[in-house]
């Protein structure tokens, strides 16, 4: 295949991976710019995302779209009220206080995939994709599935932007991101909120797991790619900001993609972590975030 | 009598968003005075002393000390050169012990003598007795004239109070007002103050800021007297004589 | 000498007595136990100089382990240096390294300061993978004979590893308890208690936390080239989060700020991942709830506790 095809393949799979990556730092960002609470453990609830989508498949009889649906359903659902018991039951003890939660999220890391490990095992499974039609293009055949994984993230971030921006709920999320003890003035439950943001976080991020399953498998330490790149993208794309997180993760993803494809994933990773750190050092505010 | 120039501003002025919080403010400060800063809520002397300290960075204007230019220094340097800063929302290790709070000061000067430098820095404000309390456990008097210990114990040329008697009682407020009178001339005092009786008993020359600006500057006699600064603030103080 | 001064170096000289007396009475695994867990507590040591007394929590402290481990393990296996090099070799990587990160990290604070600090330890983790072919990636390197006998010792035989472990334990122990008594560790102090009025006060914050994270890094880098030495072994998993982790847990449990903290959480935490490893293999588990017990519960650690209720005097 010439250098052309080459690329566009590299583009299109950098494409599926912005999508997931979305999906994933959009619940990172909302955790953040709600809670203002690191959230290490985010990755891990993308990892309980995808081996749940593997039970929950292996478990439905019939054709493997139901089961499919069932897991896009259910493990969302999941792995949110997972989050909303460790809300309540850690995070909230802690008083959302920045080093405290970061190190307790560290512990809920290590907890969740020691539970992982115990009950999944330490192997790498697949899961059968819903469908498997195979698109012909004039240089390379392309797995449609991936297509609809690019369809189907961008219609969940639109919710999600209808969510925010349009209905009761967003509002709310919105005005105690901003201030929160003039929120608690007006009388919002900023417990309630909490817990509800922190569970979208991690349900976002199950989503993103259960459509990526499919085409990857299911591997109980598969959480810490995810978190890194999403870590990047949040910190790249400025806090509180959706548009930036957007923006940063079709970036993050493209590049990461094509480098991965040209180069070797490994110096991916260095390039991406190095970039963070720098990130934070000499622009705190990101690209779109308002300036500290 | 000639009095040297310890502390000039010109042109001195900060911005938040389009609120002119000091608004090219021309000060001078002479050596060995003690010298009140006083205004209504919100005229900039907060701000202005932050600028002079190094904690607020100014849009425009310049400040020196000792004839050299200042303005780009950082507060910690400032402090080396010879300004202690006292804060007015009291800022003290609350949970170190008082001794280790002053020792923190004079260690700043050298560490010969440690000990014996803090224990006559507490005798100085009166707190040798408290010593081994914690901090964070003293009565709020107490904690200002800490802070004022520590202030002192740096040996500054230059020492500026934020509102030092807020909160004290009257007994308390007589002896500080007698610690000030024994600085001058070795140290020079800058006070941002409310309190009236503190200002005109104290104070050698007032600045009245307004808006951000000087609005008069003066003997207290003459700043008493100031129509433009009645209006703007003494009001009643000056009807009751 | 101040008011406490012959307790404090009492108590203290006191534990390196007893750790000494330990050679002859620990039987051959416990021995070795020991011997592991006072590197360990070097490496802690090191961590709690930057976060228990001076409020640095760098999430990325694998990366001067690290640094030093492969600092001597390198020059030990590329360039053959005797283990003495070796050593300064692995104690100047940890120290350079800190200087470095910290120079750049020390820009930011608080949350930023440790994701920071986390993303140049998972950058080292990864560079160690990515450059296999020099530094052995997971599988790591086998150090020679040659560069096991420091100074007529033989690290790769039980007593005189252990000596070894227990001589560096006890400088280290010593020279983190001179630290803190002398007018520095007085500043650092303040630098975690109050920043704002430190600077205030003249002491330049950037320039204390960058001094202490050197030294940090010398103690980290020490450790490092201690363990790899010793144990004849240098591999990716040091660098990996796992060694960031474990020294913060190691001080949280111990008393972070308080020096004989890092050792007492070492040996507590080794020997209940130790224990309950024969009951389950569940480790992860082990060390994720002590983690969370700690922040929850106990963030004050056992010999945190200890100063605040009865001993006011332990420094």
């Amino acid at each position: 295949m010439d250098f052309g095809p080459y690329l566009l393949l590299a583009v299109m799979e950098g494409l599926v991976m912005s999508a997931a990556l979305a999906l994933t730092a959009v619940g990172l960002s909302l955790v953040f710019g709600v809670m203002r609470v690191v959230n290490v453990a985010h990755g891990e609830f993308f990892m309980l995302g995808a081996v749940g989508a593997w039970f929950v498949t292996q478990a439905v009889p019939g054709p493997p779209w139901i089961g499919f649906v069932v897991a896009l359903v259910a493990c969302p659902l999941m792995v949110a009220g997972v989050a909303a018991v460790a809300d309540k039951l850690v995070l909230r003890r802690l008083h959302y206080d920045p080093e405290a939660t970061i190190l307790a999220t560290i512990g809920l890391l290590y907890i969740i995939q020691q539970a992982a490990l115990s009950i999944y095992g330490p192997d790498a499974r697949p899961v059968e994709a819903p469908f498997t039609l195979r698109l012909q293009f004039p240089w390379f055949g392309y797995s449609g599935y991936k297509l609809f994984v690019i369809a189907a993230a961008l219609l969940i971030l639109a919710a999600v932007w209808w969510l925010m921006t349009r209905t009761k709920a967003g509002l709310i999320m919105r005005a105690t991101q901003q201030d929160r003890t003039t929120a608690q003035a007006f009388g919002i439950n900023v417990d309630r909120v909490y817990s509800g943001v922190f569970a979208l976080g991690a349900g976002l991020a199950a989503i993103a797991a259960v459509l990526i399953v499919p085409i990857s498998q299911a591997y109980y330490l598969m959480g810490s790619d995810p978190l890194l790149l999403a870590f990047i993208v949040v910190i790249i794309g400025g806090l509180g900001s959706l548009r930036g997180t957007l923006v940063a993760a079709l970036v993050i993803g493209l590049s990461d993609g094509v480098i991965s494809m040209f180069f070797s994933p490994t110096l991916a990773k260095i390039l991406a972590t190095l970039l963070v750190a720098m990130v934070l050092v000499f622009r705190p505010q990101g690209l779109f975030g308002a300036k500290p | 009598m000639a009095a040297m120039t310890l502390l000039q501003a010109r042109g001195l002025t900060r911005h938040y968003g389009g609120l002119r919080a000091v608004d090219r403010v021309d000060f001078d400060l002479a050596a060995g005075e003690i010298h009140a800063l006083i205004g209504p809520n919100g005229a900039g002397k907060t701000t202005f002393v932050g600028l002079l300290s190094g904690r607020v960075q100014p849009d425009a204007g310049t400040i020196s000390f000792h004839g050299k230019d200042m303005t780009r220094l950082p507060p910690h340097v400032r402090v080396g050169m010879g300004i202690a800063y006292t804060f007015q929302i009291t800022s003290i290790y609350a949970r170190l012990s008082v001794l280790e709070n002053v020792a923190l000061a004079v260690q700043r000067r050298g560490t010969k003598d440690l000990h014996a430098g803090t224990v006559a820095a507490l005798h100085r404000v009166g707190l040798a007795g408290l010593a081994d309390q914690i901090a964070g456990t003293l009565a709020y008097g107490h904690q200002r004239l800490l802070e004022i210990a520590m202030g002192l114990a740096l040996q500054p040329q230059l020492l500026i109070l934020d509102e030092p008697t807020q909160g004290l009682a009257n007994a308390e407020i007589e002896a500080f007002k007698s610690l000030i009178q024994s600085l001058i001339p070795a140290t020079t005092i800058l006070l941002i103050e409310h309190n009236m009786d503190v200002v005109m008993d104290l104070a050698d020359r007032i600045t009245v800021l307004n808006f951000g600006t000087v609005l008069a500057q003066g003997t207290p006699a003459a700043i008493r007297g100031n129509a433009a600064v009645q209006n703007a603030y003494l009001g009643a103080y000056n009807a009751a004589g | 000498m101040t008011r406490h001064g012959l307790k404090i170096w009492a108590l203290h000289l006191g534990l390196i007595a007893v750790l000494l007396a330990l050679n002859w009475v620990l039987p051959a695994y416990h021995h070795t136990n020991l011997a592991r867990i006072m590197v360990f507590a070097v490496f802690a040591m090191g961590f709690n100089i930057a976060f228990g007394y001076t409020g640095l929590l760098s999430l990325g402290h694998a990366l001067l382990f690290a640094a030093g481990m492969y600092g001597a393990g390198l020059s030990a296996s590329l360039w053959a240096f005797p283990a003495l090099p070796a050593m300064i070799a692995g104690l100047l990587a940890g120290g350079g390294m800190a200087a470095v990160v910290g120079s750049l990290a020390l820009r930011t604070s608080g949350v930023a300061f440790m994701i920071v600090t986390l993303m140049f330890a998972q950058a080292g983790y990864l560079c160690v993978l990515y450059f296999g072919n020099v530094t052995g990636g997971d599988e790591g390197i086998v150090i020679g004979a040659q560069s096991r006998v420091l100074v007529g010792i033989n690290l790769s035989a039980d007593t005189p590893r252990f000596l070894f472990a227990w001589a560096l334990f006890g400088a280290a122990l010593v020279g983190n308890l001179a630290l803190m008594r002398a007018p520095f560790g007085r500043v650092m102090i303040a630098m975690r208690e109050n920043e704002d009025r430190s600077r205030m006060l003249g002491y330049d914050p950037y320039r204390t936390k960058l001094i202490v994270m050197v030294i940090s890094g010398l103690y980290a880098g020490i450790a490092g080239a201690a363990y790899g030495l010793m144990f004849g072994y240098v591999g990716a998993s040091f660098a990996a989060i796992q060694y960031s982790i474990l020294p913060m847990i190691w001080v949280l449990l111990g008393g972070a700020g308080v020096v004989l903290g890092p050792f007492v959480g070492a040996l507590f935490m080794f020997y209940l991942i130790d224990i309950s490893s024969s009951y389950t293999t569940a480790n992860l588990l082990v060390v994720g709830v002590a983690l969370l017990v700690l922040v929850l519960f106990a963030p004050r650690g056992l010999l945190g506790y200890a100063r605040d209720r009865w001993l006011p005097w332990l420094p």
